[in-house]
C-alpha cells in the first residue's frame, strides 16, 4: 500500500475522527465497571460532564500566571492534533513529513513543557507537584519510547511513517518486534498520564495538574488526555499493525478500526494495572525497559543487515 | 510564501529572545527561550533540513523543560513562585551583547558568499553529515553507540541501589 499526501481539507475529517475516537474512549472508560460511583446511564456520563463543564464558570487562583496556564491547558489537545497529522489513514496522510517518526517524538516532548506549564500556571501546590511528577516520569519513559519508535524506522530504512507502513507489506512489525510495540504503548500511556502513569494527576495530590482547572479549562485537559491516547494508538497502528492493511474494507476504515481496538485495550487496562510512583517509573524505565528495547533494536538491525 | 514564513519565524525568534530578558519570572523566561529555539528549528525546515529542524525542536523543548526545573530550584525559592529579574550587570551585558551582535551581523553581511555550485542534493541532511564527517562517519556512529551504552550501563549500575531503597531491597 502506498501512502500519499492528502489535500489540505483532509485535516478537518482527521481532526473530527480524532475527537470522535477520543470520545469513544471516554465513553468506554465510563462504561467499564469499577469506575466512579454509578447513577444514571454510566456510558453517557462523559457527555453530561462535558455539558456541565461547558456551563461551569471558570474558577481561578489569586496570583496565577494566566498566559502560561492557558498554554498548558490548551497544549495537550493541540499536541494530539499535531501528532495525528503525520499518521496515515489508509493511503493518505495530512502532513507528508519525511521525518514523521521524529515529528511524533518531538511532539510528545512538547508535552513535557505543556503539562508542566498546566501544573505551574495556577500557582498552587498540588498542580505544581503534579507538573514536577510529570517531568520526573517523562525522564523515565522517554528514552525507551524513542528507541521503540526507532525499531520500525530501522526496519523500514526510513523515518517517513508512510514508508514504515509500506514496509509492512506482508508481515506486520508487531510480529517480530513485540517488545518495541509494548514499550511504545507504555510510552503512550506515560505521556497521556494514563493508568500506571497517572501519578501527575493522582488522587494523593488532589488531582495534581487537574486540581485547579475548572470549566472549559478542565474539559480541555481531560479531553486532551483521551486525544493523546488516541493519537498514540493511531501511531502504534501505523508503525506496528500495518496501518490501513486489511481485506475487504477500505484502508482508512481499517486504520480507524485498529486505532479503536488499540485505544480500547489501553482504556480497559487502565483500571487493571497498579499505579506506579514516579521514582518507580524512572527506575523501571532505565533498568528494565531501556536495555530490553535496545536489545530489540539490535535484533532488528541484525535482521536488516542480514537481509541486505 | 517561504519569505513570509521565514520573516514571521525570524520575528518570533528574535521577539521571544528579547522577552527572555523582559519578563520577571523564571518560568516565562525559560519558555520564551524555548519558543525562540522552536522558531529557529522551524526555520531550518525552510532549508529542507527536515530532520535537523525537527530534532532541534525536540532537543530544545526537552532541554528547556529540564532547565526550568533546575533554574527554579537553584535561583529562586524552592516553589519558584517569587518574581525575579533575569538581568544582571546591566551595562556590561548590554555593551557586550550589542558588540557581539554587531560583529556577527557584520560578518554575515560583509563575507563574500560563494555562488552555488551544482544543485541541491536529494537528501540535504545526509549531505551535511557527509560534509562534516566524510570518511569518519562509521567511526562516529560506532562511538555514538558505545558512548550511549556506557551512559545506560552506568545508570543501570548506579540506580540499582538508589536513595529510595530504604532497606536495600528491590521493589
Amino acid at each position: 500500500m502506498t501512502v500519499d499526501a492528502a489535500p489540505v481539507w483532509a485535516a478537518l475529517p482527521v481532526l473530527a475522527a480524532l475527537l470522535a475516537v477520543a470520545s469513544a474512549g471516554a465513553v468506554l472508560d465510563a462504561a467499564l465497571p469499577g469506575g466512579a460511583v454509578g447513577g444514571g446511564a454510566r456510558a453517557a456520563r462523559p457527555f453530561a460532564e462535558t455539558a456541565r463543564l461547558l456551563r461551569q464558570r471558570r474558577r481561578t487562583t489569586a496570583v496565577r500566571d494566566g498566559l502560561l496556564w492557558q498554554a498548558g491547558v490548551a497544549g495537550p489537545v493541540v499536541v494530539a492534533a499535531l501528532m495525528i497529522a503525520v499518521v496515515p489513514f489508509g493511503g493518505h496522510v495530512v502532513a507528508d513529513v519525511p521525518v514523521g517518526v521524529v515529528w511524533f517524538n518531538a511532539m510528545d516532548v512538547c508535552l513535557w513543557a505543556v503539562v508542566w506549564l498546566a501544573g505551574w500556571g495556577p500557582d498552587s501546590p498540588y498542580p505544581l507537584v503534579g507538573g514536577y511528577r510529570y517531568l520526573a516520569q517523562a525522564l523515565g519513559y522517554e528514552l525507551p519510547l524513542m528507541f521503540a519508535l526507532t525499531a520500525p524506522a530501522v526496519a523500514a530504512g526510513s523515518l517517513d511513517v508512510g514508508a514504515v507502513v509500506e514496509a509492512q507489506d506482508g508481515l506486520w512489525f508487531v510480529v517480530w518486534m513485540p517488545v518495541a510495540f509494548v514499550v511504545l504503548l507504555l510510552g503512550v500511556a506515560g505521556f497521556s498520564l494514563w493508568g500506571p502513569f497517572g501519578a501527575p494527576g493522582g488522587d494523593d495530590v488532589a488531582g495534581g495538574v487537574f486540581a485547579e482547572a475548572s470549566g472549559v479549562d478542565r474539559l480541555l485537559l481531560l479531553a486532551g488526555r483521551y486525544a493523546l491516547l488516541t493519537a498514540g494508538a493511531a501511531m502504534a497502528v501505523a508503525l506496528f499493525l500495518g496501518g490501513g492493511a486489511g481485506p475487504w474494507l477500505p484502508g482508512w476504515l481499517w486504520s480507524l478500526l485498529k486505532t479503536l481496538a488499540v485505544l480500547g485495550c489501553l482504556v480497559v487496562l487502565r483500571g487493571r494495572l497498579p499505579g506506579l510512583r514516579p521514582q518507580v517509573v524512572v527506575r523501571l524505565g532505565w533498568v528494565v525497559a531501556l536495555p530490553v528495547v535496545l536489545l530489540q533494536v539490535l535484533a532488528v538491525s541484525i535482521v536488516v543487515v542480514a537481509k541486505g | 510564501m517561504e519569505a513570509l514564513l521565514f520573516w514571521s519565524l525570524a520575528v518570533v525568534a528574535v521577539g521571544a529572545g528579547i522577552a527572555v530578558f523582559r519578563v520577571d519570572s523564571m518560568a516565562r523566561a525559560t519558555y520564551a527561550l524555548a519558543l525562540s529555539f522552536v522558531a529557529v528549528g522551524l526555520a531550518l525546515l525552510l532549508l529542507d533540513l527536515a530532520y535537523l529542524g525537527v530534532v532541534t525542536v525536540l532537543m530544545m523543548v526537552m532541554e528547556m523543560a529540564i532547565m526550568a526545573v533546575f533554574m527554579i530550584m537553584f535561583m529562586m525559592n524552592p516553589a519558584g513562585l517569587m518574581p525575579m529579574s533575569m538581568v544582571h550587570n546591566r551595562r556590561g551585558a548590554l555593551a557586550l551583547s550589542v558588540g557581539v551582535f554587531l560583529s556577527l551581523a557584520a560578518v554575515a553581511l560583509l563575507t563574500p558568499w560563494p555562488e552555488r555550485r551544482g544543485t541541491v542534493p536529494e537528501d540535504p541532511t545526509r549531505a551535511v553529515g557527509t560534509g562534516v564527517m566524510e570518511t569518519k562517519m562509521l567511526v562516529m556512529i560506532g562511538v555514538g553507540a558505545v558512548l550511549f551504552t556506557t551512559i545506560v550501563a552506568a545508570l543501570v549500575l548506579s540506580a540499582s541501589r538508589s536513595r529510595y531503597d530504604v532497606r536495600g531491597g528491590r521493589r
